[in-house]
Protein backbone atom coordinates (compact mmCIF):
# COMPACT_ATOMS: atom_id res chain seq x y z
CA UNK A 1 0.00 0.00 0.00
CA UNK A 2 1.27 3.48 -0.81
CA UNK A 3 2.40 5.59 2.12
CA UNK A 4 -0.06 8.35 1.19
CA UNK A 5 -2.95 5.93 1.71
CA UNK A 6 -1.92 4.68 5.13
CA UNK A 7 -3.98 6.34 7.82
CA UNK A 8 -3.15 5.85 11.52
CA UNK A 9 -5.99 4.85 13.84
CA UNK A 10 -7.05 6.98 16.80
CA UNK A 11 -4.77 5.34 19.32
CA UNK A 12 -1.73 5.20 17.09
CA UNK A 13 -2.28 8.83 16.03
CA UNK A 14 -2.20 9.78 19.71
CA UNK A 15 0.99 7.84 20.28
CA UNK A 16 2.58 9.28 17.15
CA UNK A 17 1.66 12.76 18.36
CA UNK A 18 3.22 12.18 21.76
CA UNK A 19 6.48 10.72 20.51
CA UNK A 20 8.14 14.03 19.52
CA UNK A 21 7.29 15.55 22.91
CA UNK A 22 8.65 12.56 24.80
CA UNK A 23 11.77 12.54 22.65
CA UNK A 24 12.40 16.23 23.31
CA UNK A 25 11.99 15.73 27.06
CA UNK A 26 14.22 12.68 26.98
CA UNK A 27 17.00 14.41 25.05
CA UNK A 28 16.82 17.43 27.33
CA UNK A 29 16.83 15.27 30.45
CA UNK A 30 19.89 13.35 29.34
CA UNK A 31 21.82 16.47 28.36
CA UNK A 32 20.86 18.19 31.59
CA UNK A 33 21.90 15.24 33.75
CA UNK A 34 25.24 15.04 31.99
CA UNK A 35 26.01 18.70 32.55
CA UNK A 36 24.84 18.64 36.15
CA UNK A 37 26.98 15.58 36.84
CA UNK A 38 29.99 17.56 35.72
CA UNK A 39 29.04 20.76 37.53
CA UNK A 40 26.12 20.77 40.02
CA UNK A 41 25.90 24.58 39.73
CA UNK A 42 25.44 24.52 35.97
CA UNK A 43 22.81 27.08 34.96
CA UNK A 44 22.39 26.36 31.29
CA UNK A 45 20.31 23.17 31.38
CA UNK A 46 18.58 23.08 34.77
CA UNK A 47 17.03 19.80 35.88
CA UNK A 48 13.49 19.20 37.06
CA UNK A 49 14.50 19.87 40.65
CA UNK A 50 15.92 23.34 39.95
CA UNK A 51 12.93 24.24 37.82
CA UNK A 52 10.34 23.17 40.40
CA UNK A 53 12.13 25.09 43.08
CA UNK A 54 12.22 28.13 40.82
CA UNK A 55 8.49 27.81 40.09
CA UNK A 56 7.86 27.38 43.79
CA UNK A 57 9.84 30.52 44.51
CA UNK A 58 8.20 32.59 41.77
CA UNK A 59 4.63 31.39 42.09
CA UNK A 60 4.02 30.27 45.65
CA UNK A 61 6.28 32.39 47.81
CA UNK A 62 6.05 36.10 48.43
CA UNK A 63 8.81 38.07 46.86
CA UNK A 64 11.15 39.21 49.60
CA UNK A 65 11.42 42.71 48.26
CA UNK A 66 7.86 43.53 47.14
CA UNK A 67 5.78 40.93 48.96
CA UNK A 68 4.05 39.87 45.72
CA UNK A 69 3.66 36.47 44.12
CA UNK A 70 5.69 37.39 41.05
CA UNK A 71 4.55 34.79 38.56
CA UNK A 72 0.87 35.47 39.14
CA UNK A 73 1.46 39.18 39.07
CA UNK A 74 3.34 38.84 35.78
CA UNK A 75 0.63 36.62 34.34
CA UNK A 76 -2.11 39.02 35.31
CA UNK A 77 -0.27 42.03 33.87
CA UNK A 78 0.51 40.28 30.59
CA UNK A 79 -2.93 38.76 30.10
CA UNK A 80 -4.54 42.09 30.80
CA UNK A 81 -2.43 43.82 28.16
CA UNK A 82 -3.04 41.02 25.72
CA UNK A 83 -6.80 41.04 26.28
CA UNK A 84 -7.15 44.81 25.96
CA UNK A 85 -4.88 44.94 22.91
CA UNK A 86 -6.48 42.05 21.06
CA UNK A 87 -9.96 43.21 22.11
CA UNK A 88 -9.43 46.68 20.67
CA UNK A 89 -7.80 45.26 17.54
CA UNK A 90 -10.66 42.82 16.97
CA UNK A 91 -13.31 45.52 17.44
CA UNK A 92 -11.52 47.82 15.02
CA UNK A 93 -11.08 44.97 12.58
CA UNK A 94 -14.77 44.14 12.75
CA UNK A 95 -15.91 47.73 12.19
CA UNK A 96 -13.46 48.62 9.42
CA UNK A 97 -13.58 45.17 7.84
CA UNK A 98 -17.38 45.19 7.63
CA UNK A 99 -17.49 48.66 6.10
CA UNK A 100 -14.70 47.77 3.66
CA UNK A 101 -16.35 44.52 2.76
CA UNK A 102 -19.90 45.78 2.28
CA UNK A 103 -19.59 49.36 1.00
CA UNK A 104 -17.67 49.84 -2.26
CA UNK A 105 -17.28 53.56 -1.62
CA UNK A 106 -15.74 52.91 1.75
CA UNK A 107 -13.50 50.22 0.32
CA UNK A 108 -12.21 52.54 -2.41
CA UNK A 109 -11.29 55.12 0.19
CA UNK A 110 -9.87 52.94 2.90
CA UNK A 111 -8.63 49.60 1.57
CA UNK A 112 -5.33 50.96 0.16
CA UNK A 113 -4.57 52.62 3.50
CA UNK A 114 -5.30 49.44 5.42
CA UNK A 115 -3.09 47.46 3.03
CA UNK A 116 -0.26 49.95 3.43
CA UNK A 117 -0.59 49.97 7.23
CA UNK A 118 -0.49 46.20 7.39
CA UNK A 119 2.90 46.30 5.63
CA UNK A 120 4.58 48.45 8.32
CA UNK A 121 6.72 46.25 10.55
CA UNK A 122 5.12 47.04 13.93
CA UNK A 123 8.33 46.68 15.92
CA UNK A 124 9.90 49.41 13.80
CA UNK A 125 7.40 51.91 15.18
CA UNK A 126 7.72 50.75 18.79
CA UNK A 127 10.09 53.67 19.54
CA UNK A 128 7.48 56.06 18.15
CA UNK A 129 4.87 54.51 20.44
CA UNK A 130 7.14 54.92 23.45
CA UNK A 131 7.77 58.53 22.51
CA UNK A 132 4.12 59.33 21.85
CA UNK A 133 2.36 57.25 24.49
CA UNK A 134 5.10 57.10 27.12
CA UNK A 135 6.48 53.96 28.73
CA UNK A 136 3.22 53.01 30.48
CA UNK A 137 0.54 50.49 29.65
CA UNK A 138 -0.80 52.42 26.68
CA UNK A 139 2.23 51.99 24.46
CA UNK A 140 2.28 48.22 25.01
CA UNK A 141 -1.42 47.87 24.24
CA UNK A 142 -0.99 50.12 21.21
CA UNK A 143 1.79 47.95 19.85
CA UNK A 144 -0.49 44.91 19.97
CA UNK A 145 -3.29 46.88 18.34
CA UNK A 146 -1.11 48.28 15.58
CA UNK A 147 0.57 44.95 15.06
CA UNK A 148 -2.56 42.85 14.71
CA UNK A 149 -5.45 45.12 13.68
CA UNK A 150 -4.58 45.90 10.02
CA UNK A 151 -4.19 42.25 9.06
CA UNK A 152 -7.41 41.35 10.87
CA UNK A 153 -9.19 44.23 9.07
CA UNK A 154 -8.08 42.86 5.73
CA UNK A 155 -9.11 39.38 6.73
CA UNK A 156 -12.59 40.43 7.89
CA UNK A 157 -13.14 42.45 4.70
CA UNK A 158 -12.05 39.46 2.66
CA UNK A 159 -14.42 37.15 4.54
CA UNK A 160 -17.31 39.56 3.93
CA UNK A 161 -16.54 39.66 0.25
CA UNK A 162 -16.40 35.87 0.12
CA UNK A 163 -20.07 35.69 1.10
CA UNK A 164 -21.94 34.56 -2.03
CA UNK A 165 -23.13 37.40 -4.27
CA UNK A 166 -26.48 35.59 -4.40
CA UNK A 167 -27.04 36.33 -0.71
CA UNK A 168 -26.41 40.02 -1.22
CA UNK A 169 -28.98 40.13 -4.03
CA UNK A 170 -31.43 37.98 -2.11
CA UNK A 171 -31.47 40.16 0.98
CA UNK A 172 -32.06 43.23 -1.20
CA UNK A 173 -35.07 41.53 -2.76
CA UNK A 174 -36.33 41.05 0.79
CA UNK A 175 -36.21 44.82 1.16
CA UNK A 176 -33.03 45.28 3.20
CA UNK A 177 -31.39 48.70 3.34
CA UNK A 178 -27.58 49.01 3.54
CA UNK A 179 -27.60 49.06 7.33
CA UNK A 180 -29.68 45.90 7.45
CA UNK A 181 -27.37 44.20 4.96
CA UNK A 182 -24.54 44.85 7.42
CA UNK A 183 -26.39 43.92 10.61
CA UNK A 184 -28.50 40.98 9.44
CA UNK A 185 -26.34 39.41 6.74
CA UNK A 186 -22.67 40.38 6.97
CA UNK A 187 -22.12 40.84 10.71
CA UNK A 188 -23.64 37.59 11.96
CA UNK A 189 -21.84 35.57 9.31
CA UNK A 190 -18.50 37.24 9.86
CA UNK A 191 -18.44 36.93 13.67
CA UNK A 192 -17.35 33.28 13.76
CA UNK A 193 -14.75 34.07 11.12
CA UNK A 194 -13.52 36.94 13.28
CA UNK A 195 -12.96 34.52 16.14
CA UNK A 196 -10.88 32.34 13.82
CA UNK A 197 -8.90 35.41 12.78
CA UNK A 198 -8.30 36.35 16.40
CA UNK A 199 -7.00 32.84 17.07
CA UNK A 200 -4.49 33.24 14.27
CA UNK A 201 -3.51 36.72 15.45
CA UNK A 202 -2.77 35.60 18.99
CA UNK A 203 0.70 34.42 17.95
CA UNK A 204 1.77 37.86 16.69
CA UNK A 205 -0.02 39.47 19.65
CA UNK A 206 2.14 37.51 22.12
CA UNK A 207 5.21 38.42 20.11
CA UNK A 208 4.46 42.14 20.32
CA UNK A 209 3.50 41.90 23.98
CA UNK A 210 6.73 40.24 24.99
CA UNK A 211 8.80 42.57 22.84
CA UNK A 212 7.21 45.62 24.43
CA UNK A 213 7.56 44.20 27.93
CA UNK A 214 11.18 43.30 27.33
CA UNK A 215 12.06 46.85 26.42
CA UNK A 216 10.18 48.89 29.00
CA UNK A 217 8.11 47.44 31.81
CA UNK A 218 7.99 46.73 35.51
CA UNK A 219 6.03 43.51 35.44
CA UNK A 220 4.83 40.95 32.96
CA UNK A 221 5.92 37.56 31.66
CA UNK A 222 8.14 39.01 28.95
CA UNK A 223 9.66 41.49 31.36
CA UNK A 224 10.55 38.73 33.82
CA UNK A 225 12.19 36.52 31.22
CA UNK A 226 14.38 39.33 29.99
CA UNK A 227 15.15 40.46 33.54
CA UNK A 228 16.40 37.10 34.78
CA UNK A 229 18.35 36.58 31.55
CA UNK A 230 21.05 38.73 33.18
CA UNK A 231 21.60 35.99 35.75
CA UNK A 232 21.39 33.21 33.18
CA UNK A 233 18.40 31.97 35.19
CA UNK A 234 17.32 29.25 32.82
CA UNK A 235 15.50 27.60 35.72
CA UNK A 236 13.04 30.54 35.62
CA UNK A 237 13.06 31.21 31.88
CA UNK A 238 12.18 27.68 30.81
CA UNK A 239 9.12 27.30 33.10
CA UNK A 240 7.99 30.78 32.07
CA UNK A 241 8.20 29.87 28.40
CA UNK A 242 6.27 26.66 29.05
CA UNK A 243 3.69 28.66 31.04
CA UNK A 244 3.25 31.16 28.20
CA UNK A 245 2.84 28.30 25.74
CA UNK A 246 0.25 26.70 27.97
CA UNK A 247 -1.65 29.99 28.29
CA UNK A 248 -1.61 30.40 24.53
CA UNK A 249 -2.98 26.89 24.02
CA UNK A 250 -5.71 27.38 26.61
CA UNK A 251 -6.80 30.73 25.12
CA UNK A 252 -6.83 29.24 21.63
CA UNK A 253 -8.94 26.28 22.71
CA UNK A 254 -11.33 28.49 24.67
CA UNK A 255 -11.89 30.59 21.56
CA UNK A 256 -12.43 27.46 19.50
CA UNK A 257 -15.02 26.16 21.95
CA UNK A 258 -16.72 29.56 22.18
CA UNK A 259 -17.00 29.57 18.41
CA UNK A 260 -18.57 26.10 18.38
CA UNK A 261 -20.98 26.94 21.13
CA UNK A 262 -22.10 30.30 19.77
CA UNK A 263 -22.24 29.46 16.07
CA UNK A 264 -23.44 25.90 15.58
CA UNK A 265 -24.30 26.54 11.93
CA UNK A 266 -20.73 27.65 11.15
CA UNK A 267 -18.91 24.69 12.57
CA UNK A 268 -21.21 22.08 11.12
CA UNK A 269 -20.18 23.11 7.64
CA UNK A 270 -23.09 25.48 7.13
CA UNK A 271 -21.06 28.08 5.31
CA UNK B 1 -50.99 48.73 -20.99
CA UNK B 2 -49.09 45.57 -20.33
CA UNK B 3 -47.38 44.86 -17.03
CA UNK B 4 -43.86 44.47 -18.35
CA UNK B 5 -42.79 45.97 -21.65
CA UNK B 6 -39.49 45.27 -23.37
CA UNK B 7 -38.89 47.47 -26.36
CA UNK B 8 -35.89 47.08 -28.70
CA UNK B 9 -33.65 46.08 -25.86
CA UNK B 10 -29.91 45.49 -26.39
CA UNK B 11 -27.28 44.34 -23.95
CA UNK B 12 -23.61 44.56 -24.81
CA UNK B 13 -20.43 44.04 -22.84
CA UNK B 14 -17.79 45.94 -24.78
CA UNK B 15 -17.85 44.45 -28.26
CA UNK B 16 -19.65 41.30 -27.17
CA UNK B 17 -23.36 41.45 -27.94
CA UNK B 18 -25.41 39.34 -25.56
CA UNK B 19 -28.96 40.35 -26.42
CA UNK B 20 -30.09 42.08 -29.55
CA UNK B 21 -33.35 43.75 -30.33
CA UNK B 22 -35.54 42.09 -27.71
CA UNK B 23 -39.26 42.87 -27.83
CA UNK B 24 -41.73 41.46 -25.35
CA UNK B 25 -44.98 42.25 -23.61
CA UNK B 26 -45.95 40.38 -20.47
CA UNK B 27 -49.28 40.60 -18.68
CA UNK B 28 -49.60 40.49 -14.93
CA UNK B 29 -49.87 36.95 -13.63
CA UNK B 30 -48.13 35.26 -16.53
CA UNK B 31 -45.68 32.44 -15.89
CA UNK B 32 -42.93 32.66 -18.50
CA UNK B 33 -40.24 30.04 -18.87
CA UNK B 34 -37.05 31.11 -20.57
CA UNK B 35 -35.03 28.42 -22.35
CA UNK B 36 -32.00 28.49 -24.58
CA UNK B 37 -28.34 27.47 -24.78
CA UNK B 38 -25.85 28.70 -22.17
CA UNK B 39 -24.56 32.13 -23.05
CA UNK B 40 -27.73 33.15 -24.85
CA UNK B 41 -28.56 35.88 -22.41
CA UNK B 42 -31.38 34.27 -20.42
CA UNK B 43 -29.70 34.99 -17.11
CA UNK B 44 -28.64 38.44 -18.30
CA UNK B 45 -32.25 39.22 -19.11
CA UNK B 46 -33.27 37.98 -15.67
CA UNK B 47 -30.60 40.19 -14.07
CA UNK B 48 -32.02 43.17 -15.91
CA UNK B 49 -35.51 42.36 -14.62
CA UNK B 50 -33.97 42.15 -11.16
CA UNK B 51 -32.13 45.47 -11.44
CA UNK B 52 -28.70 43.89 -11.12
CA UNK B 53 -27.81 44.83 -14.71
CA UNK B 54 -28.96 47.72 -16.88
CA UNK B 55 -29.87 47.53 -20.58
CA UNK B 56 -27.32 49.07 -22.97
CA UNK B 57 -30.06 50.34 -25.27
CA UNK B 58 -33.81 50.15 -25.47
CA UNK B 59 -36.58 50.22 -22.91
CA UNK B 60 -37.47 47.92 -20.06
CA UNK B 61 -40.63 49.13 -18.35
CA UNK B 62 -42.75 47.99 -15.44
CA UNK B 63 -46.23 49.47 -15.79
CA UNK B 64 -44.85 52.22 -17.99
CA UNK B 65 -42.04 53.13 -15.57
CA UNK B 66 -38.36 52.31 -16.14
CA UNK B 67 -37.27 49.36 -14.04
CA UNK B 68 -35.66 50.36 -10.72
CA UNK B 69 -31.87 50.23 -10.98
CA UNK B 70 -31.32 47.99 -7.98
CA UNK B 71 -33.05 44.96 -6.50
CA UNK B 72 -36.06 45.73 -4.27
CA UNK B 73 -38.78 43.95 -2.33
CA UNK B 74 -41.17 43.90 -5.30
CA UNK B 75 -39.01 41.47 -7.23
CA UNK B 76 -38.16 38.18 -5.55
CA UNK B 77 -35.43 35.83 -6.70
CA UNK B 78 -34.53 32.19 -6.24
CA UNK B 79 -31.09 31.17 -7.45
CA UNK B 80 -29.83 27.69 -8.12
CA UNK B 81 -27.75 27.84 -4.92
CA UNK B 82 -26.85 30.14 -2.02
CA UNK B 83 -30.31 31.69 -1.86
CA UNK B 84 -30.85 31.05 1.84
CA UNK B 85 -28.90 32.38 4.79
CA UNK B 86 -26.78 29.71 6.49
CA UNK B 87 -26.76 31.52 9.84
CA UNK B 88 -30.55 31.49 10.18
CA UNK B 89 -32.85 28.55 10.81
CA UNK B 90 -35.67 27.74 8.42
CA UNK B 91 -38.13 29.83 10.41
CA UNK B 92 -35.72 32.73 10.80
CA UNK B 93 -34.96 32.65 7.08
CA UNK B 94 -38.63 33.03 6.19
CA UNK B 95 -39.18 35.60 8.93
CA UNK B 96 -36.27 37.74 7.75
CA UNK B 97 -38.10 39.63 5.01
CA UNK B 98 -40.96 40.60 7.33
CA UNK B 99 -38.50 41.78 9.97
CA UNK B 100 -36.51 43.86 7.48
CA UNK B 101 -39.68 45.46 6.19
CA UNK B 102 -41.19 46.32 9.56
CA UNK B 103 -38.05 47.35 11.43
CA UNK B 104 -35.76 49.47 9.24
CA UNK B 105 -33.26 50.05 12.01
CA UNK B 106 -33.30 46.99 14.27
CA UNK B 107 -34.18 44.49 11.58
CA UNK B 108 -35.72 42.28 14.26
CA UNK B 109 -39.23 41.81 15.59
CA UNK B 110 -40.11 41.24 19.24
CA UNK B 111 -43.11 40.33 21.34
CA UNK B 112 -46.58 40.54 19.86
CA UNK B 113 -45.40 41.69 16.43
CA UNK B 114 -43.01 38.77 16.24
CA UNK B 115 -45.74 36.30 17.18
CA UNK B 116 -48.05 37.67 14.52
CA UNK B 117 -45.32 37.49 11.91
CA UNK B 118 -44.40 33.97 12.98
CA UNK B 119 -47.99 32.84 12.42
CA UNK B 120 -47.66 33.97 8.83
CA UNK B 121 -44.22 32.38 8.57
CA UNK B 122 -45.45 29.04 9.87
CA UNK B 123 -48.29 29.07 7.36
CA UNK B 124 -45.82 29.68 4.56
CA UNK B 125 -43.45 26.98 5.81
CA UNK B 126 -46.39 24.59 6.00
CA UNK B 127 -47.43 25.30 2.44
CA UNK B 128 -43.97 24.52 1.04
CA UNK B 129 -43.88 21.32 3.08
CA UNK B 130 -41.12 22.21 5.52
CA UNK B 131 -43.17 22.20 8.74
CA UNK B 132 -41.22 19.26 10.13
CA UNK B 133 -37.93 21.11 9.60
CA UNK B 134 -38.93 24.56 10.85
CA UNK B 135 -36.12 24.79 13.40
CA UNK B 136 -33.35 23.22 11.37
CA UNK B 137 -30.34 25.00 9.90
CA UNK B 138 -30.11 25.15 6.10
CA UNK B 139 -27.05 22.89 6.05
CA UNK B 140 -29.17 20.16 7.60
CA UNK B 141 -31.59 20.29 4.64
CA UNK B 142 -31.33 18.48 1.32
CA UNK B 143 -30.93 20.48 -1.90
CA UNK B 144 -34.65 20.25 -2.65
CA UNK B 145 -35.61 21.37 0.84
CA UNK B 146 -33.22 24.32 0.60
CA UNK B 147 -34.95 25.39 -2.61
CA UNK B 148 -38.36 25.03 -0.94
CA UNK B 149 -37.05 27.32 1.77
CA UNK B 150 -35.76 29.84 -0.76
CA UNK B 151 -39.14 29.83 -2.48
CA UNK B 152 -40.98 30.33 0.82
CA UNK B 153 -38.59 33.14 1.75
CA UNK B 154 -39.42 34.97 -1.49
CA UNK B 155 -43.16 34.24 -1.63
CA UNK B 156 -43.87 35.53 1.87
CA UNK B 157 -42.97 39.01 0.63
CA UNK B 158 -45.70 38.77 -2.02
CA UNK B 159 -43.40 40.14 -4.74
CA UNK B 160 -45.05 41.45 -7.88
CA UNK B 161 -42.50 39.60 -10.00
CA UNK B 162 -40.75 36.39 -9.03
CA UNK B 163 -37.56 35.46 -10.85
CA UNK B 164 -36.30 31.90 -10.79
CA UNK B 165 -32.76 31.36 -12.11
CA UNK B 166 -32.47 27.65 -12.88
CA UNK B 167 -33.93 26.92 -9.46
CA UNK B 168 -34.18 23.17 -9.92
CA UNK B 169 -31.07 22.64 -12.02
CA UNK B 170 -29.14 20.94 -9.25
CA UNK B 171 -31.96 18.64 -8.10
CA UNK B 172 -32.74 15.00 -8.82
CA UNK B 173 -35.40 14.46 -11.52
CA UNK B 174 -37.95 13.03 -9.05
CA UNK B 175 -37.60 15.94 -6.66
CA UNK B 176 -37.84 18.31 -9.59
CA UNK B 177 -41.36 17.08 -10.33
CA UNK B 178 -42.44 17.82 -6.76
CA UNK B 179 -40.94 21.29 -7.03
CA UNK B 180 -42.87 21.94 -10.24
CA UNK B 181 -46.10 21.14 -8.46
CA UNK B 182 -45.14 23.39 -5.56
CA UNK B 183 -44.31 26.36 -7.72
CA UNK B 184 -47.48 25.95 -9.80
CA UNK B 185 -49.57 25.75 -6.63
CA UNK B 186 -48.05 28.92 -5.18
CA UNK B 187 -48.35 30.69 -8.50
CA UNK B 188 -52.08 29.88 -8.73
CA UNK B 189 -52.64 30.98 -5.14
CA UNK B 190 -50.80 34.29 -5.39
CA UNK B 191 -51.09 35.29 -9.04
CA UNK B 192 -47.49 36.53 -9.05
CA UNK B 193 -45.86 37.10 -12.41
CA UNK B 194 -43.07 34.53 -12.73
CA UNK B 195 -40.04 34.34 -14.99
CA UNK B 196 -38.14 31.10 -14.81
CA UNK B 197 -34.85 30.39 -16.57
CA UNK B 198 -34.21 26.74 -17.26
CA UNK B 199 -31.79 24.56 -19.17
CA UNK B 200 -34.37 21.87 -19.44
CA UNK B 201 -36.54 22.25 -22.52
CA UNK B 202 -39.02 19.67 -21.17
CA UNK B 203 -39.47 21.76 -18.05
CA UNK B 204 -40.09 24.84 -20.18
CA UNK B 205 -42.72 23.04 -22.23
CA UNK B 206 -44.62 21.78 -19.25
CA UNK B 207 -44.51 24.62 -16.75
CA UNK B 208 -46.25 27.97 -16.86
CA UNK B 209 -48.25 29.82 -19.48
CA UNK B 210 -45.68 30.96 -21.94
CA UNK B 211 -42.44 29.68 -23.39
CA UNK B 212 -39.73 32.10 -24.50
CA UNK B 213 -36.82 30.64 -26.45
CA UNK B 214 -33.60 32.68 -26.44
CA UNK B 215 -31.43 31.86 -29.42
CA UNK B 216 -29.01 33.37 -31.86
CA UNK B 217 -30.47 34.00 -35.27
CA UNK B 218 -27.17 34.91 -36.82
CA UNK B 219 -23.87 33.26 -36.10
CA UNK B 220 -20.37 34.22 -37.14
CA UNK B 221 -18.11 31.18 -36.65
CA UNK B 222 -15.01 33.41 -36.55
CA UNK B 223 -16.43 35.75 -33.96
CA UNK B 224 -19.17 34.17 -31.86
CA UNK B 225 -19.76 37.32 -29.76
CA UNK B 226 -20.49 39.50 -32.80
CA UNK B 227 -24.18 38.69 -32.76
CA UNK B 228 -26.45 38.50 -29.77
CA UNK B 229 -29.40 36.32 -28.96
CA UNK B 230 -33.01 37.29 -29.16
CA UNK B 231 -36.37 35.65 -28.56
CA UNK B 232 -36.89 33.23 -31.45
CA UNK B 233 -40.04 31.47 -30.22
CA UNK B 234 -42.76 32.96 -28.05
CA UNK B 235 -45.34 30.25 -27.54
CA UNK B 236 -48.35 29.87 -25.29
CA UNK B 237 -48.04 26.62 -23.39
CA UNK B 238 -50.56 23.94 -24.23
CA UNK B 239 -50.48 24.72 -27.93
CA UNK B 240 -47.05 23.30 -28.43
CA UNK B 241 -46.57 20.24 -30.56
CA UNK B 242 -43.93 17.56 -30.79
CA UNK B 243 -42.75 19.08 -34.04
CA UNK B 244 -42.20 22.51 -32.52
CA UNK B 245 -40.38 20.89 -29.63
CA UNK B 246 -37.98 19.13 -31.97
CA UNK B 247 -37.32 22.18 -34.10
CA UNK B 248 -36.56 24.28 -31.00
CA UNK B 249 -34.39 21.53 -29.62
CA UNK B 250 -32.31 21.25 -32.78
CA UNK B 251 -31.92 24.99 -33.15
CA UNK B 252 -30.92 25.48 -29.52
CA UNK B 253 -28.42 22.65 -29.55
CA UNK B 254 -26.89 23.94 -32.78
CA UNK B 255 -26.34 27.31 -31.13
CA UNK B 256 -24.87 25.60 -28.11
CA UNK B 257 -22.43 23.73 -30.35
CA UNK B 258 -21.46 26.92 -32.14
CA UNK B 259 -20.88 28.72 -28.86
CA UNK B 260 -18.74 26.02 -27.37
CA UNK B 261 -16.74 25.41 -30.56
Amino acid sequence: MRLINRHPGRASALVLGLIPFLLAILVYGMASRERLAENPNDKLLPGLEQMTSAINRMAFQEDRRSGDYLMWQDTKASLQRLAIGVGIAASLALAVGLLNGVLPVFRAGLAPLVSALSMIPPLAILPILFIVFGLGELSKVMLIVIGTAPIMMRDVAQRVRELPQEQLIKIQTLGANSWQVVTRMALPQVLPRLIDTVRLSLGPAWLFLIAAEAIASEEGLGYRIFLVRRYLAMDVILPYVLWITLLAIVIDQLLRLTNRRLFPWYNAGGH
Amino acid sequence: MSFITVNRLWKEYGSAVVLENLNLQVKQGEFCTLVGASGCGKSTFLKMLLGQEQPSRGELNLEGQTFPGEPDRNRGIVFQRYSVFPHLTVRQNVLLGLELEQKPFLGKLFGQQRREALDKVDGMIESVGLAHAANKWPHELSGGMQQRLAIAQSFIMRPRVLLLDEPFGALDPGIRGDMHELILKLWRETGTTIFMVTHDLQEGFYLGTRLLVFDKVRNDPQQPEAYGATITYDLPIGETSRQVYQSIESSVSETARNLSA
